[in-house]
């Protein structure tokens, strides 16, 4: 089968940067990583990108196909031969290009690093025997356990592009990995280590990781997580957990979000004061709800009711929680 | 035949982006949909009561969609990307675990309100109004087509991702308000960053990087040439509004872009007036834009 693909070059030297097409035959089969095979093979061996396993194990292959990342193994090419279409490959974002499609990982390993991406014991007995960990402790970790570090989640992240200090989704997916593992003792200062100024409240829910993960870890969701532990553990200092916290009261107080409160309670007095101009032309285009007729929704006490109910089940779990692995006794 | 609804706005089209509530009901007759309201229904809890307490946000969702079980309805419409998403996904988790079904309707009988059996749809406007009868439907009642205008289409996240919970057209090729655009008689304008972030969710705690989102689709629509703007998510909008004043000055670029809510464009190219869909709630001035659909 005859395959065409545009790929971005980049020559650190020269700091040349341009497209070039490359038309090659290859099995039906062929992946994105077997058609660059045949282009260095055959036509330019100079065409530099990273691959091992070849099997979306190894994590080296990411990079983006018409602007998506993708592992280049597991990116078939068929439906673009069918199609006629000629995709751009090009390096993932958010990370230094190198030469060619290779990024520099480093950044992302820093991130890693920081996110202290090994079990903490605080100080606890060690255990005679090992500690055992029942199936469904693990089950809470499986999906994050399962990431293979290809940076295809960080490539598009849009709160990334905005800061790059930010700790995004391939550290903050493994910081949850070890935040719900049943032998850490990591405790708040482990969480304290993800609530600051890059942490998760950086996070814009654009979903673009979710959408990229070649290996279903669902990093979005396991940010969220790492927010829930944090805002259960009573770390609510954060705008970002403070902002959360008006949305839980809006439900039973009102119903609708109350908006008025939202900006002041958020980031705080001093800052809402400077927002005050921002303020009169929301209300001048008549976007500022009037606060002494605020909305009451029907049925209230059934939503003030279910709040109290499940902040119990809530403080139930918690303190199962605390009582450590399950399987502390074996048999 | 009229088609019926479970009519499900959220907060922010009810308060500050009341606009969108309007023109929707407004659009809601001449497509032919019934929009049956839902007493007493709460905020989805948006991203935030989802993350910070998950078990609280499920059982917020399961609550709303009960309520609208009750009203006999079997499509819950949504009008806001984020609702759309909530509302989904507590939807499949409820489907997918009969277990967890069955422990959040406890719950929610305990406290007095309606159990839940799984039998809603949640579907948002743009896919009603993109394909099908909906499509016909527009087609029919977009008898003042917007000749001349370019509308840069921008989709928001939580309508596109995670494809998997939202799956209605390609996350990354989406053409679902192209297609709407080109109904209502305007022309789309392709630009790349489409179906990026709008920042909203962080602008208030991380105001910063939630500007840094929201340039770059502003600016490269005001490239393309776009007299306006779309988008189906009130939250978007709200960003693209009334933040558009914050982003240009962080900027250097005067954008004046005006921003339509989808029901606004639909409800423009199908005769309603600048009044009744409540352009002037906006506070980027639409008057370039809207002056010329309702020049003449």
């Amino acid at each position: 089968m005859e395959f065409t693909i545009k790929i971005e070059r980049y020559n650190p030297e020269t700091e040349d940067s341009h497209i070039e097409r490359f038309t090659v035959d290859a099995p039906e089969t062929a992946t994105l990583l077997d058609v660059l095979d045949v282009i260095k093979d055959d036509i330019d061996g100079s065409l530099t990108y990273r691959k091992s396993c070849r099997m979306a194990v190894c994590g080296s292959c990411g990079m983006r196909m018409d602007g998506a990342a993708v592992l280049a193994c597991k990116a078939p090419m068929a439906p673009y031969a069918e199609s006629g279409e000629i995709p751009v490959i090009s390096p993932m974002g958010n990370l230094p290009v190198v030469k060619d499609l290779v990024v520099d990982m480093a950044p992302f390993w820093e991130k890693f690093r920081a996110i202290k991406p090994y079990l903490d014991d605080g100080d606890a007995e060690v255990p005679v025997k090992e500690w055992r960990v029942q199936q469904e402790e693990l089950d809470r970790i499986m999906k994050e356990a399962l990431c293979i570090q290809c940076g295809c989640c960080v490539s598009e992240c849009n709160s990334m592009q905005a800061d790059p200090d930010f700790l995004g989704p391939a550290a903050l997916a493994k910081a949850a990995r070890f935040v719900y593992d049943v032998r850490d003792r990591g405790g708040k200062e482990r969480l304290e280590l993800y609530n600051g100024a890059h942490g998760v409240w950086d996070c814009t829910r654009c979903y673009f990781c979710q959408e990229r993960c070649p290996k279903g870890v669902d990093p979005r969701d396991a940010i969220a997580k790492v927010g829930a532990k944090i805002y259960d553990a009573g770390m609510q200092s954060d705008k970002g957990a403070r902002h959360a916290k008006v949305f839980v009261k809006s439900t039973y107080q009102s119903g609708y979000l109350l908006e008025t409160q939202l900006v002041p309670e958020t980031i705080g007095p001093i800052g809402a004061i400077k927002e005050i101009p921002f303020a009169l032309k929301m209300a001048k285009a008549g976007k500022v709800p009037n606060p002494l007729k605020p909305h009451k929704a029907k049925k209230l006490d059934e939503v003030k009711r279910l709040n109290k109910l499940i902040a119990e089940q809530e403080k139930q779990q918690r303190e199962a929680a605390a009582a450590g692995p399950s399987a502390g006794d074996d048999e | 035949m009229k088609q019926s609804y479970a009519y499900y706005p959220g907060c922010l089209a009810s308060l500050s982006q009341k606009e969108l509530d309007t023109s929707t009901r407004a659009i809601a007759g001449k497509l032919g949909f019934e929009l049956v309201d839902i007493p007493g229904f709460t905020c989805c809890g948006a991203g935030d009561i989802h993350e910070a307490r998950p078990e609280y946000y499920l059982h917020l969702n399961a609550r709303i969609l009960g309520q609208a079980e009750q009203l006999d309805q079997d499509t819950l419409l949504t009008i806001c990307n984020v609702c759309t998403l909530n509302l989904r996904q507590a939807n499949k988790k409820l489907r997918d675990d009969e277990e967890l079904m069955a422990r959040v309707n406890d719950n929610l009988r305990e406290v007095g309100a309606a159990a839940y059996t799984g039998g809603v749809e949640v579907r948002h406007l743009l896919w009603e109004i993109a394909e099908g009868d909906g499509y016909e439907k527009l087609k029919e009642i977009a008898c003042k087509p917007l000749t001349g205008l370019k509308i840069a289409p921008f989709y928001g996240c939580q309508i596109l991702r995670p494809s998997k919970l939202l799956g209605f057209e390609d996350p990354d090729r989406p053409q679902s308000l192209e297609r709407i655009i080109e109904a209502c008689g305007a022309e789309p304008v392709d630009y790349p960053s489409k179906i990026t972030c709008c920042g909203f969710p962080i602008v208030l705690a991380r105001e910063e990087v939630a500007l840094g989102e929201l340039i770059q689709p502003l600016a490269e629509a005001k490239e393309a040439g776009a007299d306006a703007m779309v988008t189906p998510c009130p939250l978007c909008h709200l960003s693209l509004d009334a933040w558009q004043g914050k982003a240009s000055r962080e900027a250097d670029i005067e954008f004046d872009l005006p921003i339509f809510h989808l029901a606004q464009l639909v409800g423009a190219a199908a005769g309603l007036t600048y009044d009744e869909l409540l352009f002037k709630r906006h506070l980027v001035k639409t008057h370039p834009a809207t002056d010329k659909i309702y020049a003449g």
